[in-house]
């Protein structure tokens, strides 16, 4: 019924969507129902199976268990062997089929969900069902609705046809995107006729690419129009501000982008999980030790006898093997008895236990940001351990040190500095008072020291937290980025103001051709800013009556090409990026309008606007960029209010109260290798078509050519000038732009247009050539100005920096700033310190760069090993930029950049591109073997995040890429003081000393069974039941470890925060001090050693106390095992706690339920067992045994005799605690 | 698929919630062993330990023991003529005598050393089913039972499997010569294995005449009379359920070991067996010599604690004195380098 008249043709390696009327066309394309449920429910079986027998782990049990079912080598009944593997693929199978089932059940949801379908028998559309959609049919998607499949947009409720989108559940960046419909099908009538479309749609192949798309529509006449991102629906989009909107089918169910995006959960594997394979390896070469001393014993056992005796049972045959062979058959015999050595169900509790951390990480409120409402997010899974052991940071600076919360400073405009003192004033108050909690020395001479009265940076960061606070009182809408209005508030510059005034009177009557009047409009024009109502803000736009009828009818006369450089292009293979003094590239493309429409101008008068003038304070600004923002902000400041902004106009209102309406016709958005954006407007007044330039400094100053009009200045002055004033700006740690005018020609609009034109239409290369227009309209600018906007450090950052130092991390920070800007907010945040040695390295010559390197590794070296210095070390910091740090990362230098950088306390790293960031990482990981973790929040950030061992993504003002490929997400820098010194040092804590403790609990039981070897002629007989021995490491002891591997706490939160030096623990032993910590048990080797002694030890105890107890008397078998279980029960359990460094009500519980459900348990085992289970036949053994004061009395001395050493530990004179009490005091002391 | 879910904006709806749990901040107790704690306690389980062991070490030096080995390896024992495989029904007499009166009740073992009842494939040789009267497993035993399965003649052994054929059947009387005459000390066999394996767990099949039940079947082939002949003396001893059978089906734990005979409870030696010569007849049957085993008679008598043991009393002791000397040292040490810091 829905699949409408659509003909559907594969051709070279395109779908085409097509109009053939008669068959059914689109029978090729998969439908719109998905399914990511792995299994069906008949193959379930099978397919599990299959899937878990990729497992290592489970293929060994397999094989043991097909092992015991050849009957020269089974150790146990063959049924019973098949107990362990079928609990463990049960409660994996349990596991998965729950989740499958939870996919089948929002799978079912999602396919069910109503959507509208163009049906061409009704004529209408109908409601059907998302799984109903097909490629080629016309969905409707109404305001609010999620958008079913993947949609070329043809036509939407606004006249403009614009229609915004929310792609949070894509990519989680809650900012609304523009969409526009195709435009050049010119079927945007009132109503839409979708029996009217007859055109063919060719589209590239599905990707996974959710910020690129390429098609075509091949009218009857074949003209081609092309289409790209900025007008397809993405699937799992939410459709906002619009009515409704038409879409025609092109991807539908698993070929959408966002399905093919809908990867798993990232798996890395984690540096203790590689350890851990090193000793399972042991416990392997510890078993075959142990099975080939079983065989060679029992081979020599077999050798002594002198004839057959009584208990050597033959063959059904009546044939008795050889000792040798028979002690073959028992090598095998052993390895099945003594199988649990391999700690298999480690790997299941390690995953119960990461799970746990997990859990406690993302539910930790100091981690939680009330500003964003967000909490730590892990994404992988695995790797909780790993936030222990981290020795390099490597840090993004902007929006991962500052808060990309952008506050404008100071300006300059035509070569005249107004530095805007109040704003500085503004922050004083009640600075006094703060300073006094303020223990951290401040290093003189910090950022702001241009001016006298600049604020102490600590003062800043005491304002961030009130301001907090404020904020979230004021807005409680926290998803309104930018339009608070503490980061707004902006006071005017006393002279500045003047000479607007000044100018204002002088040019109201002229042509308001003023370059104060110029700089202000750019501040406020330049720019991709949606102005929307605070009140309103996610609300249907409704456009007025009488623009609705003129604007169709300029729609239909609109040219097809509009702006298709899509602003997410900023992705990872971008690497030119650099991330410092640009604004970041604009989502909403403004769509240039019509060249014809001329006479709309006057129509946009502030009456009939939506945006009424009285409601100006209103008004809130959603920027893309932050800069953006402080920049619309400043110019409302000085009365240069922007109104409104459609696709093709721009409103502002002048400090006269005049509202200028400028027509926009085109807007070339930002791209990483221009570095700048332009605006092209016709002013209304002047009628000249006036481009609006602003960008990095560099990128704009060679693009200067004429003067500005009516100026007498010379231009050079100006430029030299402003650079001057751009560099003292860049001292301060400002984030520097340049704004340009230029008035272009009619003639020259002309010929361009016809460029652009053609550039949009192309579908090769377009977006090149797209760029190639922006550059030849680019030239001959007149400098206007340039305004420095500061980013302030985010809160706590020197602490935390400092903190991470303590613990013996290296931080690094890499970043798109100039190295004037870089250092000085190195200083701020305390990355570099006064006392420190800075070497510069900046250079052009490959040459120049391995001097330096070699002259300061000598002078290094000299210093270290100069005995002088033996105590005093320096301290010296590197400050390298991003060409210099090119070569020295070229294979020949890498080696000695990178001594030098170890021996530094902290590195900078200026204007580097992404892959320069990661290179760095990659490079430090793989030559220095360390630990290393990436912090940052942009898009030019993944690349670093995805090199290093754990990446972190800040989720912050720039988009979620970051936090898309990061393993955690957090919102502020300082959280990872307490993610690393505190959760870090628990997981790995916690981690390593379950998985060791695991190790122990293994060995010490299966040696119980070795010992009994010896005495039953290596036979390979268990004296414990098995269903016992599968319930003692299932039930009795699997929970407490998880539990220890969970909760436990050796150091506390708090004293691992005062004393950060407790996290190099965590690392590999690399440093002096590491021997101290060595001793505290935790250093992973020898702890496993020391576990294993330990084990066998308690095994040797537990079986030979027993042994000796019942010497010469009629125990039999299973009665001598059960004293023998119940020790081990009580010894591992005792052991663990003594492990434990904190018990709460949980460890008791757990605790004490293990032991009680031990007695439960096989108390009605053997009481219920009469014959079951030959040949144990616990039955009324346990009963029987505890009704023996013996009993008891053996538990007892058993275990406290096993325990012994480790109780010695625990008392406090002993060597092992003395680091961490003398810690302890001098922490308490403090 | 989540992203479907609806987005609820509420104020804070991610916040953690601010609970002692999920901050990992409950109420913690850290087992801080100060020398205060640790010191009196070792005192206190040194003194407890040290008290267990002399009680246990007492009872056990009060435990009277008299072990006889009747294997006949030496030329002078008086069952060497039976030693020798080929002697059949063989019997020997030994003699031995008590000073003091041995305090009763006596129990009456018999021991056997570098014997492996616990030997992988001789413990899992027997049919648990049929031993508990299933009339099927006496048709067809268990597999296990293997290669004490079926006889030659395709007919079950009942009861199948090499812990049954192994069955020890030596027998012994017991008598006190008094002024050269033999007076025959009356060895009680009831109630000598466990209750429940008598009642519970082995059963006969309920069949009667018992001899019935074991129509088509064979008896063991290293016995010498079918299971429901075992004790003509007494009906209820029988098949599966009798006493010599079910203490010998309980397997040693240890290669050398002592299984209970019967015990001295009743008419004059209910006290005991008074001071005197007494003289052991024994139907030498079982063969050890050829795999170097040993067998013995023991008497004993028993306490709370078992059989005689010291070696948990001596344990008990050791660990306990550790313990105060431990504490001790301890104390030297917190004494010499604690004290004069908290000043």
């Amino acid at each position: 019924m829905t699949w409408e008249s659509e003909g559907v043709e594969k051709c070279k390696g395109e779908t085409t969507v097509g109009l053939e009327k008669g068959k059914q066309p689109n029978r090729y394309f998969p439908g719109n129902a998905i399914k990511t449920t792995k299994y069906t429910l008949l193959l379930f079986i099978p397919m599990n199976l299959f899937e878990q027998f990729h497992r290592l782990a489970n293929i060994y049990f397999v094989g043991l268990a097909i092992l015991n079912f050849v009957p020269v080598v089974n150790a146990f009944q063959p049924e019973v062997a098949l107990i362990p593997i079928c609990v463990i693929l049960c409660l994996t199978a349990l596991k998965d089929a729950w989740e499958d089932f939870r996919r089948y059940q929002s799978d079912r949801k999602l396919n069910n969900t109503p959507c509208l379908i163009y049906s061409r028998k009704e004529k209408q559309f109908v409601e059907r069902r998302w799984k109903d959609v097909r490629v080629g049919d016309f969905v409707r998607v109404v305001c609010n609705e999620i958008v079913p499949a993947d949609l070329l947009l043809l036509h939407t409720s606004d006249p403009s046809g614009v229609c915004h989108i929310e792609t949070s559940n894509l990519d989680g960046e809650t900012n609304l995107k523009l969409r526009r419909t195709m435009s050049g099908l010119c079927i945007s009538h009132p109503v839409f006729e979708p029996e009217s479309f007859n055109s063919v749609v060719v589209c590239e192949k599905p990707n996974n690419n959710l910020n690129h798309f390429k098609c075509y529509a091949e009218k009857p006449d074949k003209e081609k129009v092309g289409a790209g991102i900025e007008s397809l629906l993405l699937r799992g989009c939410t459709v906002r501000n619009t009515d409704h909107a038409v879409g025609f089918v092109v991807y539908a169910g698993h070929e959408t982008k966002s399905m093919l995006n809908n990867n798993g959960p990232r798996y890395k594997r984690s540096k203790l999980e590689r350890k851990l394979n090193i000793n399972v390896f042991f416990c392997v070469i510890l078993l075959f030790t142990m099975c080939l001393i079983g065989a060679l014993g029992h081979f020599l056992w077999l050798q002594a006898l002198p004839v057959v005796p009584p208990f050597l049972v033959p063959d059904s045959n009546g044939h008795l093997d050889s000792p040798s062979l028979s002690g073959f058959y028992m090598f095998f015999t052993m390895i099945i008895l003594l199988q649990v050595l391999i700690p298999i169900s480690l790997y299941v509790s390690i995953e119960l236990v990461k799970i746990g951390q997990i859990f406690f990480i993302t539910n930790d409120i100091d981690l939680y940001d009330e500003d964003t409402d967000s909490r730590v997010q892990c994404k992988a899974l695995n790797i909780t351990e790993d936030l222990g052991q981290i020795e390099y940071i490597f840090s993004d600076k902007t929006g991962t040190l500052t808060e990309n919360k952008m506050v404008f400073r100071r300006c300059s405009i035509m070569g005249t500095e107004y530095p805007h003192k109040e704003n500085a004033v503004l922050e004083e108050p009640e600075s006094e008072e703060d300073i006094i909690f303020d223990h951290v020395p401040q290093p003189p001479n910090t950022r702001w020291s241009l001016d006298t009265e600049d604020t102490n940076p600590e003062d800043t960061q005491h304002h961030h937290g009130s301001w907090r606070k404020s904020k979230v009182a004021g807005t409680a809408q926290s998803n309104v980025a930018f339009s608070s209005p503490l980061e707004t508030e902006v006071i005017p510059d006393r002279k500045l103001l003047q000479q607007i005034s000044r100018a204002e009177s002088s040019s109201s009557s002229s042509q308001k051709i003023d370059p104060y009047l110029d700089f202000f409009l750019a501040l406020a024009i330049c720019n991709t800013v949606v102005v929307s109502m605070a009140t309103a803000q996610r609300q249907r736009v409704s456009a007025p009556r009488l623009l609705l009828i003129l604007k169709v009818f300029l729609n239909c006369l609109a040219l097809s090409f509009c702006s298709f450089i899509s602003g997410q292009n900023r992705t990872i293979s971008e690497d030119s990026v650099t991330e410092g003094d640009d604004f970041n590239p604009p989502v909403k493309t403004e769509e240039p309008g019509d060249i014809n429409g001329l006479q709309t101008c006057s129509l946009y008068a502030p009456s009939q606007c939506n945006m009424p003038a009285t409601t100006s304070d209103n008004l809130s600004y959603e920027a893309e960029s932050p800069d953006e923002a402080a920049l619309v902000y400043a110019a409302k400041a000085y009365g240069f209010t922007l109104l409104a902004r459609t696709h093709d106009s721009v409103t502002v209102r002048l400090p006269s109260g005049e509202d200028l309406v400028f027509e926009v016709l085109d807007t070339l958005t930002f791209d990483p290798i221009r570095k700048r954006m332009s605006i092209l407007v016709r002013h209304p007044i002047t009628k000249k078509f006036v481009l609006y330039t602003k960008g990095a400094d560099y990128a704009i100053m060679e693009l200067l050519g004429t003067p500005y009009a009516g100026m007498c200045r010379h231009q050079k002055n100006i430029a030299a000038d402003t650079q001057h004033h751009l560099d003292c700006y860049a001292k301060e740690g400002l984030r520097t732009l340049c704004f340009t005018k230029k008035i272009v020609s009619d003639k020259m609009y002309e010929s361009w247009l016809v460029n652009r034109r053609r550039a949009l239409a192309a579908i090769d290369n377009r977006e090149e050539l797209v760029m190639d227009t922006a550059v030849q309209l680019e030239t001959n600018l007149s400098l206007l100005g340039a305004t420095g906007i500061e980013d302030r450090l985010q809160e706590s950052v020197p602490d935390t920096i400092v903190a991470l130092r303590e613990a013996g991390i290296q931080v690094w920070v890499l970043t798109g700033d100039k190295p004037e800007t870089a250092v000085n907010i190195g200083y701020a945040c305390r990355l570099l310190e006064d006392e420190d040695l800075v070497i510069n390295m900046s250079t052009v010559f490959q040459l120049t760069c391995t001097s330096i390197l070699d002259c300061t590794l000598e002078e290094v070296r000299r210093y270290s090993e100069d005995p002088r210095n033996v105590d005093t070390t320096q301290d010296i910091s590197l400050v390298i930029d991003g060409r210099t740090l090119t070569m020295a990362l070229s294979s020949d230098l890498q080696d000695r950049f990178v001594d030098l950088a170890k021996r530094c306390r902290s590195v900078l790293c200026c204007r580097v591109t992404p892959l320069q960031k990661s290179r760095v990482v990659k490079v430090v990981r793989e030559k220095l073997k360390v630990m290393t973790l990436a912090v940052g929040d942009g898009a030019n950030d993944v690349n670093m995040i995805q090199a290093a061992d754990i990446g972190i993504g800040i989720s912050g003002q720039e988009g979620m890429q970051a936090v898309m490929a990061s393993d955690f997400a957090i919102s502020r820098f300082r959280h990872l003081k307490k993610l690393l010194l505190v959760h870090g040092h628990w997981c790995y804590t916690r981690l390593a000393n379950m998985i060791i403790y695991f190790f122990y609990k293994n060995v010490a039981y299966v040696n119980l069974l070795f010992w009994y070897q010896f005495f039953c002629g290596f036979s390979g007989t268990a004296m414990i039941d098995y269903w016992l021995m599968i319930f003692f490491n299932l039930f009795f002891t699997s929970v407490p470890p998880i539990m220890f591997g969970i909760m436990d706490n050796d150091v506390s939160a708090e004293m691992l925060l005062g004393v950060p030096e407790l996290y190099r623990m965590g690392q590999g032993c690399n440093s002096i001090s590491c021997y101290i910590f060595t001793h505290l048990g935790l250093f992973w080797f020898s702890t496993f050693w020391v576990s294993m002694l330990d084990a066998f030890y308690q095994s040797l105890v537990c079986f030979f106390i027993p042994y000796l107890a019942y010497q010469d008397s009629d125990i039999d078998v299973f009665t001598f095992g059960t004293p023998l279980n119940t020790i081990s029960l009580f010894t591992i359990l005792l052991h663990l706690s003594i492990e434990i460094k904190a018990w709460t009500v949980i460890h008791w519980v757990i605790i004490l339920g293990s032991v009680v459900l031990y007695f439960i348990v096989t108390l009605a085992y053997s009481g219920l067992c009469i014959t079951c289970n030959p040949p144990s036949n616990p039955y009324w053994i346990l009963q029987s045994q505890m009704a023996d004061p013996m009993f008891y009395l053996i538990c007892i001395l058993t275990t406290v005799v096993a325990l012994l050493p480790r109780y010695h530990k625990c008392y406090p004179p002993c060597p092992f605690n003395v680091p961490l009490s003398v810690l302890q005091s001098s922490f308490f002391m403090n | 698929m989540g992203r479907t879910k609806k987005m609820v904006k509420e104020e804070l709806a991610n916040r953690p919630d601010n609970t002692a749990f999920t901050q990992q901040r409950l109420p913690a107790w850290q087992p801080m062993l100060s020398a205060g704690i640790v010191i009196p306690g070792f005192v206190i389980i040194g003194l407890a330990f040290i008290g267990i062991g002399v009680a246990l070490f007492v009872t056990s030096q009060s435990i009277q023991l008299l072990e006889l080995d009747y294997t006949g390896v030496e030329q002078t024992s008086p069952c060497f003529k039976c030693s020798d495989p080929n002697a059949k029904n063989c019997m020997c007499e030994l003699t031995f005598s008590t000073d003091t009166l041995f305090k009763g009740p006596v129990f009456f073992y018999y021991g056997l050393s570098n014997y492996f009842q616990n030997y992988r494939s001789y413990g899992v040789s027997k049919d648990d089913d049929q031993l508990s009267g299933n009339l099927d497993n006496f048709k067809s035993p268990s597999d296990t039972c293997a290669p004490y399965e079926y006889d030659r003649n395709n007919k079950p052994f009942v009861p199948c499997g090499a812990v049954a054929n192994s069955l020890f059947n030596d027998t012994f009387k017991l008598y006190q010569i008094v002024n050269g005459a033999k007076k025959v000390v009356p060895l009680d066999g009831k109630g000598i294995s466990w209750w429940t394996d008598y009642n519970i767990k082995y059963r006969n099949p309920a069949v009667t005449p018992l001899k019935n039940a074991f129509n088509g079947t064979v008896k063991p082939l290293y016995w010498s009379k079918p299971a429901y002949e075992l004790d003509p003396s007494d009906p209820a001893n029988n098949g599966f359920i009798n006493q010599d059978f079910l203490v010998w089906m309980r397997r040693a734990a240890l290669p050398d070991f002592r299984k209970l005979y019967r015990r001295i409870t009743d008419g004059d030696y209910a006290e005991g067996l008074p001071a005197g010569n007494y003289s052991l007849q024994i139907a030498y049957n079982y063969p050890v010599l050829s795999f170097e085993g040993r067998k013995k008679v023991v008497f004993s008598n028993v306490s709370w604690m078992g059989g005689k043991n010291e070696f948990l009393g001596i344990a008990y002791l050791v660990i306990g004195s550790l313990c105060v000397v431990m504490s001790v040292v301890m104390l030297i040490v917190y004494a010499k380098f604690k004290f004069p810091e908290e000043e």
